[in-house]
């Protein structure tokens, strides 16, 4: 109820029935609607409340955020550019209905793939181990699946000296070798998950294992918006700067709000992160892209709000690819980011309200489109982000010349050249799946 | 009317003895039906039974757990089959009951609230849902009072003393009391628990069961030296693993180990 209303007293009927703002959320249980809430063995809950407490009085402390702010400039780089991809958007102006004159939005990339480490997952861990030492904590876990979360935490306990293990599937840590180098460089343990898919889920299942055993001593980094509450609220709060960034540099560039914002969905957290400041903008058109893998059979893809139903996965309340009687289902994705059967519950609230609207791409269209960024801008995206520029190429080519579209470029693609390369002789020996290199036009 | 839980409790402490829970996982081993083995650790001494829905995510087991439930889910073990088959043996049975369950497995079950109801209909007398706290345990509760179901809610050793009271208030059977942090298994040497249990008694009149890392006899004494029952899963679900792998009877197997167990629990003479 608004203040105003609350004024008038019990007596006076509203004007109309405010609605709870989707910017609102979470409430105090940690809720996005009926999504969310913290499904954890009582082992944890103190943990999660110590976690509630510490992130409330560092909220307000300006402080904090001044530290955080400081060490994203100069240590991470921030603030990442959005850049105007102009032979991207030639080529999907050139890719439009033929005959129709100047149609086509300008795309731009807002380039998370520039800050260090090359992803977006730096901004959560950083925030995420200053909270750990606000909580006297020395050690932090992480979970990952490309590796990128594994590698931005290694960095950050590096960074404020903290000791550090990272559980990675086996099957990622054979698919990205080289971030699992990468972390052992930086002085973290990786320690490769052999139970279940041997994927993301798995190292989670096994993260949060080791903090139920370790939480007095050890702070969890969880790497999306996923979860037990607070954290679908923290990563997304550390996350909003790719959004608010997003917005200025918009107004600046653009002189006004871009059409629409287009960003790959795993759990969810750079998407949640760009998508975030502009929920109330509702003209900025919001799109979520899925990993849509080999097709729409169960266990092919990893479409958790475009093929799941609502359930209970790694303690809360969500879309989850899951059987009839609540069996997580097996997930796939070319890329192991994406290849996870569960979703932040704030996207869930987000897509039955309508504000974002959620799609896939396969496997096959990520390729191509990731040899298309290589080739049209002269850089190598992640297979995750793949997705979404598969997405924003189409919804451009189709929008008017004078509009804007933004793709989040959520990380750069060193890590998925072997795994590429493998893909692409796999597809043209199997007889080739149509995978041409669009050259553009000029 | 106390439920069947309640009333196990109730006799034993007027009795002065102590009850031993064996944790049994649903569908395993693949050589023994459910119904069997319940049977078996009856026999044994065994004053209730927790039989474990197979999930295929248990973030709160450790591996012998968690690898007996991917066995069993392999093999095409539902929920809907672990409920048929406790509704066929629930008339033979006069021990008590127990799911322990998850509550994404629950979910499915018509919601967290409707969910009880169907756990009765089968033959149940109570619940444990490891992964609802506290905070999240309002629409459990109704639906299991609403269904005369008892929950049995879980308190940990970082559980501060006004959360403890509050759980023990919400809890409708026992108090679930972790002996130690980590997941379930076996970990060698047991903690005194003695502290935690009689301070939960100074809140309580709910029975207190101790479990996590219980595995021998000495262990299952020293965990009931105040505390009403002893709980124990993986020693059990290992051993009978062990025993179908050598081609040994599995239920024979069940009710020797249980009662060897329960020698445990006669250290009383008071």
């Amino acid at each position: 109820m608004s203040e105003s209303t609350a004024a008038r007293g019990p007596t006076a009927p509203p004007d109309k029935i405010e609605p709870v703002r989707l910017s609102d959320a979470p409430d105090e249980a940690g809720r996005y609607g009926v999504y969310g809430g913290a499904y954890v063995p009582e082992t944890l809950a103190p943990a999660l409340a110590q976690l509630r407490e510490a992130y409330t009085a560092a909220r307000a402390d300006r402080e904090f955020w001044d530290d955080l702010k400081s060490l994203l400039k100069t240590f991470v780089g921030r603030a990442t550019p959005l850049y105007l991809a102009q032979r991207l958007t030639q080529h999907a102006r050139g890719s439009g209905r033929a005959g129709k004159e100047a149609t086509g939005a300008s795309i731009w990339l807002k380039r998370e793939d520039m800050a260090h480490t090359g992803a977006h997952k730096i901004n959560n861990t950083l925030g995420q181990a200053m909270l750990a030492m606000r909580m006297g904590k020395k050690r932090v876990i992480a979970e990952t699946g490309a590796g990128q979360h594994g590698v931005a935490t290694a960095t950050a306990a590096a960074h404020f000296g903290l000791a550090c293990d990272v559980y990675m599937g086996a099957e990622d840590a054979r698919r990205q070798r080289l971030n699992v180098a990468r972390m052992r460089m930086l002085g973290a343990r990786v320690i490769e998950v052999e139970t279940g898919t041997r994927t993301l889920k798995d190292a989670t299942n096994e993260a949060m294992r080791d903090w139920m055993g370790s939480a007095d001593q050890t702070h969890y980094i969880l790497g999306s918006v996923v979860g037990p509450h607070p954290f679908p609220m923290i990563v997304r709060d550390f996350q909003s700067i790719i959004g608010r960034e997003t917005m200025a540099q918009s107004l600046r560039l653009m002189g006004r709000l871009p059409e629409c914002i287009v960003a790959c969905v795993g759990g969810g957290s750079n998407a949640a992160g760009i998508f975030f400041p502009f929920l109330e903008n509702i003209k900025v058109q919001l799109v979520g892209v899925e990993a849509g893998g080999r097709g729409p059979a169960m266990g092919e893809h990893a479409a958790s709000l475009t093929c799941g139903t609502p359930g209970i996965l790694h303690g809360s309340m969500s879309y989850v690819l899951q059987d009839e009687h609540g069996q997580t289902a097996p997930a796939h994705s070319c890329s192991a980011g994406l290849d996870y059967p569960g979703v932040g519950p704030e996207h869930s609230n987000w897509k039955d309200s309508g504000r974002v609207r959620y799609t896939t791409r396969t496997d096959d269209e990520a390729l191509d489109a990731f040899q298309l960024l290589c080739r049209t801008e002269g850089i190598i995206p992640a297979l995750e982000t793949s997705h979404a520029i598969a997405e924003g190429v189409q919804l451009a080519s189709a929008m008017p010349a004078e509009s804007n579209l933004v793709i989040c470029l959520s990380g750069r693609g060193d890590k998925d050249v072997d795994e590429v390369v493998r893909l692409l002789s796999m597809n043209s020996t199997s007889g080739g799946t149509g995978i041409v290199m669009p050259r553009p036009t000029q | 009317m106390p439920g069947r839980i309640s009333t196990i409790f109730e006799n034993a402490r007027r009795e002065n003895r102590r009850c031993l829970m064996p944790f049994i996982c649903a569908g395993y081993p693949a050589q023994a039906s459910l119904a069997s083995i319940v049977k078996a650790v009856a026999r044994g001494g065994a004053s209730a039974v927790e039989i474990g829905f197979p999930y295929s995510d248990p973030v709160a087991d450790g591996p012998v757990i968690a690898s007996a439930m991917h066995d069993a889910i392999g093999r095409g073990v539902t929920p809907a089959s672990v409920l048929e088959q406790v509704k066929a043996m629930r008339g033979d049975i006069e021990i008590g009951l127990i799911a322990m369950v998850s509550a994404s497995i629950l979910h499915p079950m018509g919601g967290l609230s409707n969910a009880p109801a169907r756990l009765v209909e089968a033959g149940f007398d109570a619940l444990i849902v490891p992964d609802i706290p506290l905070e999240e345990s309002g629409p459990l509760l109704e639906g299991a009072a609403r269904a005369g179901v008892e929950v049995c809610m879980l308190v940990g050793p970082a559980t501060g003393r006004e959360r403890a009271t509050n759980i023990a208030k919400a809890t409708t059977g026992f108090v679930y009391l972790l002996a130690r942090a980590g997941v379930t298994g076996e970990q060698g040497r047991l903690d005194s628990v003695d502290l935690r249990v009689e301070q939960l008694k100074s809140v309580t009149q709910a029975p207190i069961a101790v479990g996590f890392g219980i595995a021998t006899p000495e262990q299952v004494r020293q965990a009931t030296a105040k505390a009403d029952a002893a709980i124990v899963g993986s020693a059990l679900v290992a051993h009978l693993s062990e025993a179908a792998r050598r081609g040994e009877d599995v239920p024979v197997a069940a009710e020797a180990l249980t009662r060897v167990l329960a020698g445990g629990l006669n250290h009383m003479g008071v």
